[in-house]
């Protein structure tokens, strides 16, 4: 008896492996097996075949793409449907040529189950390895390896054991263990369908029969409550709050959290238009759309709990993540990371450890970066407070993708967040601290990643403090570090219009300067200030005041000689001085008093702009950033 | 959750996340049963309302009662209706009877739409794409990019996983948002009846000139149209009809048919 389509259950696999070892042919033999090809389908194909004097592949039925049949290979994830009496499968065919692997994420991200492959003649491979590593990853945990192309070792059970034994014990490193391993020859239909007589020593399920003792995914109804809110609509004149029911039950007049503003309301109603009757509950998967009892703040990107079991709030957390993206992702730079509906800007502290797929064991030497189709056990920081859990209590919550390029570039799986018992209304998460009124130091630099300072450039006109300034601006921005340039530019214009050239006037200068940089420095920015300032006596003044706020102050003196200044005389100041158009020019008729004990010195006569800005971005770095390196006496590499 | 309800709740958080990540969208509208079922889950996804206009490409060869059911449809749904036809190649003679359908296809309907994206410039367009119609629909994402030229590079495709997706462009580029991607042509038709959601009466078998009963199964311009053999003429006809069928739904639209790979080319050039 055949269930009608609506009652029919449906199952989403994937299949997977290497390239070349079977994945359309299969598909394409369960299509023929099943009888789900479309009317003439079969027949086209072989006439088309027989017409370029090809051999007929079952592959051809799904390689309905012209440049899918010259290159041979699957380009991308399809989608079809078949049946079997027990219920409908959609079949996503997923490609397994390493280059593709980003579409291979994309398809079996979707599956409830998976069929890996593995040639009986080629053995396990690379992607083999790959695509058993990502399926655990993805958590996708009822698979079949199929031990395919089993006629070309003459059916033998030696062949298929070795590759049993082999691929069970990588399994086992991952936590996971296959459901069936079946021997089959997809071109022939062995243990497709039909039990194949070659292989009288197998005596467990064909393929069909093992997918048909799966079970759907196993539903997040029973999870905790989590509502990821997607959008606020005015409609009607009344406020609406819509989104999606990630796990658990919601149901009219249940008191709700959002996380991470911790603001309560209770659910006034559930809307649906055109519904029969209002509804009175939402589960999990279904859209939503709520009204609430007190018009609380509630936006995009916030997570609705019960309040005895909330999600969590961390700005840090573990992740085990996969990359896609052409470019590697980089330590401490700032990327764009999802999580459910919430957008934030986060950068990796820490890159643990990058797992060699063929291994599982960490990859040899420290790392700054994750190259593509590399995973990787790393640590993400986040600007702000993010509301998720640990993937193995909400699956998809306790996941983030992270944007490159404007395109979605890596996955995360998220791990080790401590929970809350229930929301006490404040900030339970262990490395928080919440403090009401005034905002120390401390949290600016949390928020920020990093401390401030004064990076205070000193030398003659000419030696290069601008060029060094703004040229470590720009890499620290890059790297996410809060920074700005304070120079007689900026400063002379606005607020020290009204001063002149005095020695008095420059003193006075120098202490507005040396002010704003704290101020500035306090507020969480690494300021780099450039001033000639020729006295030591000013310079020391800012490093006090400095020193009395708990500003770290860095005295940089760019020591080019005179001689070497003067000769590259920039804006002409030198020869105007000479020739006696301008006065009290610092070197020719004004002293430079060098710096006692400068805490960098940089000798821009005699090494290069590149190598200055290295020494500077690997002092800064290191003093500012706070986020835990596992290593010491790393550079940080200039981009 | 059974089947019909799964995919509602998809394709609902699939417009609220392109409203939501596009301010400047639209949404084609054929009037067919896909298109009529995407007007539903807006309505759904917005509580009876839809935020944003909705755009028919209008080829000037539509079927007479397609027009009459626009003009209905609209005051019924309260659509913000905008209507578009590239009168350049009209006024030029471009037409059925002097031209190959793939032609008259791609600049009444490829072009068309180009000319409007290019005067009202949207970013997102929001289409009732389904993979189970075509195999090169097979490969589409649920937010797929194209660029200036309308081109899909299928090849190097973003990724999309974990319901997050594609909301970046660059100038002159968009997406198209597809929330129906998962749909069979059997799942429209359980929805419409579930639904009761009103469609043009083409669909059901009617007896023509030599008795025979016809319905349409896909519709499009009339010159390029043609009914099948049918004798449903019930929503539940129609289903049992096609529990069974093994013909392909679009064997009746002539413009997939004219040459090998006709239907690819179309969509390389931005036809949806």
């Amino acid at each position: 008896m055949q269930q009608t389509h609506s009652e029919l259950e449906s199952l989403r696999l994937v299949v997977v492996g290497h390239v070349d070892h079977g994945k359309s042919t299969l598909i394409g033999r369960i299509f023929y097996d099943t009888d789900s090809l479309p009317h003439g389908k079969l027949e086209a194909i072989r006439k088309a075949c027989a017409a370029e004097g090809m051999e007929f592949e079952y592959a051809f039925l799904l390689d309905a793409l012209l440049e899918e049949q010259e290159q041979n290979i699957t380009i991308d994830t399809t989608q079809i449907h078949f049946r079997t009496s027990r219920r409908e499968y959609i079949i996503i065919d997923a490609p397994g040529h390493k280059e593709f692997l980003k579409n291979m994420v994309t398809g079996a991200a979707r599956a409830e189950a998976a069929i890996l492959l593995i040639d009986a003649h080629e053995g396990v491979r690379e992607q083999s390895k790959r695509h058993g590593l990502l399926l655990s990853l993805l958590n996708i945990r009822q698979v079949i390896v199929a031990v395919n192309k089993m006629d070309l070792v003459d059916f033998s059970q030696e062949a298929f054991e070795k590759i049993f034994q082999q691929y069970s014990a990588y399994l086992g490193k991952l936590g996971v263990r296959a459901t069936h391993f079946i021997p089959i020859a997809a071109k022939h239909g062995h243990n497709v369908l039909h039990r194949a007589m070659q292989m009288p020593w197998y005596d467990g399920p064909t393929i069909l029969q093992a997918l048909d003792s799966f079970q759907p995914s196993t539903s997040a109804e029973n999870g905790p409550l989590r509502l990821t809110v997607q959008d606020i609509y005015r409609f009607d004149h009344r406020r609406i709050i819509a989104g999606r029911v990630e796990s658990g039950t919601l149901a009219v007049g249940d008191e709700i959290v959002f996380v991470p503003d911790h603001k309560r309301s209770r659910v006034a109603s559930i809307e649906r238009w055109r519904a029969d009757v209002p509804p009175f509950k939402v589960r999990a998967g279904e859209s939503f759309a709520i009204t609430l009892e007190e018009q609380i703040f509630v936006e995009r990107g916030q997570i609705g709990c019960h309040l005895n079991a909330p999600c969590v709030e961390a700005r840090e957390w573990k992740a085990t993540l996969f990359w896609l993206g052409n470019e590697p992702l980089r330590l401490n730079q700032n990327y764009e990371l999802r999580i459910g509906t919430q957008k934030l800007t986060a950068r990796i502290t820490a890159i643990e450890k990058v797992l060699d797929s063929e291994t599982l064991e960490p990859a040899s030497g420290a790392r700054s970066e994750v190259g593509r189709h590399e995973v990787a056990v790393l640590r993400v920081h986040s600007r702000r407070p993010v509301a998720l859990d640990n993937a193995d209590t909400v699956t998809s919550t306790g996941r983030f993708v992270i944007i490159d390029g404007g395109r979605i570039a890596g996955g995360g799986v998220v791990s080790g967040l401590v929970y809350p018992k229930s929301d006490s209304g404040k900030v339970t998460s262990a490395n928080i601290s919440w403090t009401e009124g005034e905002i120390g130091r401390e949290e600016r630099a949390e928020l920020f990643g990093h401390t401030g300072a004064v990076y205070w450039f000193t030398g003659l006109s000419g030696s290069g403090k601008s060029t060094l300034a703004t040229g470590l601006e720009r890499l620290l921005h890059r790297r996410g570090i809060h920074s700005f340039v304070l120079d007689g530019d900026n400063l002379r214009h606005g607020l020290c219009a009204d001063l002149g050239f005095s020695e008095k006037d420059r003193a006075e200068n120098i202490r507005r300067a040396g002010e704003v940089a704290r101020l500035m420095a306090e507020a969480g920015l690494v300021v780099l200030t450039s001033f000639i300032s020729p006295f030591r006596a000013d310079r020391q003044r800012v490093r006090e005041m400095c020193a009395a706020s708990g500003i770290m102050f860095i005295e940089v003196y760019v020591s080019a000689p005179l001689e070497a200044c003067e000769m590259r005389d920039p804006k002409g100041l030198y020869k105007r001085a000479r020739a006696g158009e301008i006065h009290h020019f610092t070197g020719i008729d004004s002293p430079y008093e060098k710096p006692l004990a400068p805490e960098l010195v940089l000798p821009t006569h005699e090494i290069s702009t590149e190598e200055c800005l290295q020494r500077l971005l690997n002092h800064v770095m290191s003093r500012v950033s706070r986020l835990q390196t596992s290593r010491t006496g790393e550079e940080a590499v200039l981009i | 959750m059974n089947r019909l309800d799964k995919l509602e709740a998809d394709s609902i958080s699939i417009f609220r996340e392109a409203y939501h990540s596009f301010s400047d969208l639209a949404m084609p509208w054929s009037m067919g049963k896909d298109s009529n079922v995407l007007i539903w889950l807006a309505k759904r996804a917005f509580c009876g309302h839809i935020p944003f206009p909705v755009l028919h490409i209008d080829t000037t060869y539509e079927f007479p009662e397609m027009y009459e059911f626009r003009d209905w449809a609209a005051k019924e749904h309260n659509l913000n209706l905008i209507v578009w036809i590239n009168k350049e190649a009209r006024e030029q003679g471009v037409g059925y009877e002097t031209h190959d359908p793939v032609t008259v296809t791609h600049e009444l309907k490829t072009v068309a739409l180009q000319q409007a994206m290019a005067h009202y410039r949207w970013k997102a367009l929001i289409t009732g794409i389904r993979r189970d119609e075509d195999p090169t629909r097979a490969k589409e994402r649920y937010f797929s990019p194209r660029n200036a030229e309308f081109e899909w590079d299928y090849r190097d495709q973003p990724p999309e996983f974990w319901n997050q997706f594609t909301t970046q462009v660059g100038e002159g580029e968009h997406v198209r948002v597809q929330p129906l991607l998962d749909w069979t042509e059997l799942d429209i038709w359980r929805y419409i009846e579930r639904e009761a959601i009103p469609i043009p009466k083409m669909y059901f078998a009617r007896p023509g000139a030599d008795g025979k009963k016809r319905r349409f199964r896909s519709l499009g311009c009339h010159p390029i149209t043609h009914p099948v053999e049918s004798e449903a003429s019930t929503i539940a006809e129609i289903i049992r009809e096609l529990e069974t069928t093994k013909i392909s739904e679009r064997a009746g639209r002539a413009q997939d048919h004219h040459e090998r790979n006709a239907m690819q080319k179309l969509r390389a050039k931005g036809f949806m």
